[in-house]
């Protein structure tokens, strides 16, 4: 017997469904904001080879990458306890995303940062510009308009990756829908919907950030 | 039940477990550089639908979350009557994953070869799949070794999501074993070592294969 | 009768119109040096005669193969039309050989060890048989150009065409592949080339063309148009790029 798709029980619980949607937007919001906060700190670090802190920032950022999310949401929330971090699932989620988005960002950044000619800090020393101006506008701008559309693909992975925050019980968008799937016992339709969503929001974020960019980050000049 | 563990027990069950995230990232990682080898081809053809079907699978596939794609895999599959395991969906969805990343990548590369090599070709009466196999994919292959092997590093950190669907690799065995030994910040921390065990050889082959590219230019 | 006849040829890129009606025909063992400012048109009319740009209206026809406002056997006109770029293009992951006896084995058919005869004749031809086994990035600009010429020969094309060959070449080696060149002409070989080399235009070719915003502006015996420019358009072309 060929199985009937029935989306009617999903849509029911649209408005849980789009507080989850919201939860993980606000959740993607702050971790991007601190997480890229971070990442320009640990950028520079790396860039200027500020001791210690660029060998800290390196070795963290590896630790990073080469492992993975889910492991490190549950080695802060389920781990740090032991040392007497307590901490609710959203700071944990919170955490994990900008601690996660913050190595990577600090990769990207670096590279943007360590593009900049020579000679435009030459030409802004010449101007009499001071130091944290010229790392203001000479350096620190380009760089970030440079590297803005690889932020953007790395703040959108971290919002798909924000799924499995879930597992912690933080109360985001594939929570609802394990939620819903329980009572409706229709899975297949309650995923399918939220990947629609997750997609949905994958291309807004997007395009916020990119309208973003150009107005803030890029400048009008291009 | 066991009631004691002792630091060597943890660590030689999360071995076994590791054996079991290895081999779903070596499975997920041939299976799909095959699927994503049919993709690219579909990509670069010289055919309007084909082109924008694969385009489509590849943007959904990046652009939603790895955890929806193997629940739609798994309850997709026992939908059309497969009775799926965990391990079965889990290969499956990390294959369909990623051959769209490598297929994505890969056209990148495809793409980096430089205009005057497809007019050369062409001047010299090559067709398409000629141009492709004697004077675009060999180039295009030297360009992808050192982003495909970073992109391993993924495959190997995906199927970490797997536990999520029941898979018992390292980090479902991981939660396991913190719960019943109570040492979550021992477990989780052996965890992670474990996942960095493996991806880090792999990035920083990675990095020597793209330096070595850079100086060969 | 004549071996490439060109009527009526119109491009456009876009809204740009950057061949307004070309008619042209070039007789067998013809040296053709098209010549013109930068932006005229003389590139496009050249990729063109193989097919590299399509056209939008007009008609092609290489030694009977003919294209029909752009619409024709592609592959069989390449056969017959060989070209040479500014950048060489050489393939960097096959040898000297083995990029001349690429074509002929992949398009012709040809056995290998025959195409390798080929292919060493044609490296013999432009001076390079001790080239066969090195790899383009083991070769200077002048070698790697000479192979390409090599390349192209190997097909065995009734015509040749030359996209500023030399442009991309350090001062010391243009001559190298000049004299390639004045080779191929002496031995009765067609040819059609983009030229700044003025010198070579008149000393080798033995037609020229102006060309000027798309069209053919003027056209003659190189000797002759050089010496009394009929345009003042060709003779400010001619005063500013070589002050007599
Ligand atoms: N691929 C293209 N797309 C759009 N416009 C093009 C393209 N190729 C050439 N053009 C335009 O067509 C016109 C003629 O270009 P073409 O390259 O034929 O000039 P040219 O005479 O060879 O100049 P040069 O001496 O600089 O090589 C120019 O206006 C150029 O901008
Ligand atoms: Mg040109």
């Amino acid at each position: 017997m060929a199985y009937r798709f029935d989306f009617a029980p999903v849509f029911e619980q649209t408005g849980l469904l789009l507080s989850g949607a919201g939860f993980t937007l606000a959740l993607t919001a702050v971790g991007a904001v601190l997480g890229i906060g971070l990442g320009v700190t640990g950028a520079v670090c790396r860039a200027w080879k500020l001791r210690p802190f660029d060998r800290l920032f390196g070795v963290y950022v590896e630790a990073i990458r080469n492992t993975p999310f889910l492991v490190q949401l549950f080695f802060i929330f389920f781990g740090l306890p032991a040392l007497g971090v307590r901490m609710s699932e959203w700071q944990a989620a919170v955490l994990a995303m900008v601690i996660n988005l913050g190595a990577y960002s600090t990769e990207i950044i670096r590279a943007g940062i360590q593009a900049t000619p020579r000679g435009q800090i030459e030409a802004a020393e010449s101007l009499a510009l001071t130091r944290p101006q010229i790392f203001r506008h000479v350096v620190l701008r380009p760089a970030l308009a440079k590297v803005w559309p690889a932020l953007t693909s790395q703040v959108i992975i971290v919002m798909l990756g924000s799924a499995v925050c879930s597992q912690i019980a933080t109360e985001e968008l594939t929570f609802a829908a394990n939620f819903i799937q329980s009572r409706n016992f229709r899975a297949f339709e309650t995923y399918f919907v939220t990947t629609a969503l997750y997609f949905a929001m994958a291309l807004l974020i997007r395009q916020l950030l990119v309208q973003l960019g150009q107005r803030y980050v890029v400048g009008r000049t291009r | 039940m066991l009631v004691q563990f002792s630091t060597w027990d943890i660590v030689r069950n999360l071995l076994d477990a590791g054996k079991w995230t290895l081999a779903l990232s070596l499975i997920a990682f041939v299976l799909g550089g095959i699927v994503g080898l049919a993709i690219l081809f579909a990509r670069i053809a010289d055919n309007r639908v084909l082109q924008a079907a694969t385009k489509a699978y590849i943007e959904i596939f990046q652009g939603t979350p790895l955890l929806m794609q193997l629940f739609i895999v798994f309850f997709g599959l026992s939908l059309v009557g497969i009775d799926v395991s965990p391990w079965l969906a889990a290969a499956a969805g990390l294959t369909l994953f990623t051959s769209a990343y490598l297929a994505e990548i890969w056209r990148g590369c495809v793409e980096a070869v430089p205009k005057g090599q497809w007019e050369a070709s062409a001047t010299l009466a090559l067709t398409y799949p000629q141009q492709m196999r004697h004077v675009i994919l060999p180039q295009a292959l030297r360009i992808a070794i050192a982003p495909t092997v970073g992109f391993s590093v993924q495959v190997v950190k995906g199927t970490a999501v797997t536990s999520i669907i029941g898979f018992a690799e390292l980090t479902k065995t991981g939660s396991m074993l913190a719960n019943a030994t109570f040492e979550p910040f021992l477990v989780f921390g052996l965890v992670a070592a474990g996942y960095f065990a493996l991806c880090y050889p792999l990035s920083l082959y990675a990095k020597s294969l793209e330096r070595k590219f850079h100086v060969a230019r | 009768m004549s071996l490439v006849k060109i009527a009526g040829l119109h491009k456009h890129f876009g809204t740009n119109h950057v061949l307004k009606g070309i008619d042209l025909e070039v007789a067998s063992g013809d040296v053709v040096a098209l010549i013109g400012r930068s932006g005229s048109g003389k590139s496009t009319l050249l990729r063109t005669i193989n097919g590299l740009e399509t056209t939008d209206k007009g008609e092609l026809v290489v030694d009977g193969t003919a294209l029909h406002d752009g619409k024709g056997d592609l592959r069989a006109l390449r056969q017959k039309v060989g070209m040479v770029f500014q950048q060489f293009n050489l393939f960097p992951h096959l040898t000297a050989g083995q990029n001349v006896m690429l074509a002929p084995t992949v398009v012709k058919g040809t056995p290998k060890a025959e195409a390798q005869d080929i292919a060493k004749e044609v490296l013999l031809k432009v001076g390079l048989s001790d080239k066969f086994d090195s790899y383009p990035d083991q070769l200077s600009g002048g070698q790697q150009q000479r192979v390409a010429i090599a390349r192209a020969l190997a097909m065995r094309p009734k015509v040749l065409l030359c996209d500023e060959i030399t442009s991309a070449l350090d001062p010391e080696l243009v001559s190298e592949v000049l004299a390639v060149v004045r080779q191929l002409a002496a031995e009765g070989m067609t040819l059609i080339m983009v030229t700044h080399e003025m010198r070579f235009a008149r000393e080798v070719g033995n037609k020229l063309i102006f060309m000027h915003h798309g069209r053919i502006h003027e056209s003659g015996d190189p000797k002759t148009v050089f010496a009394d420019p009929q345009t003042p358009e060709l003779a400010n072309f001619v005063g500013a790029v070589q002050p007599a």
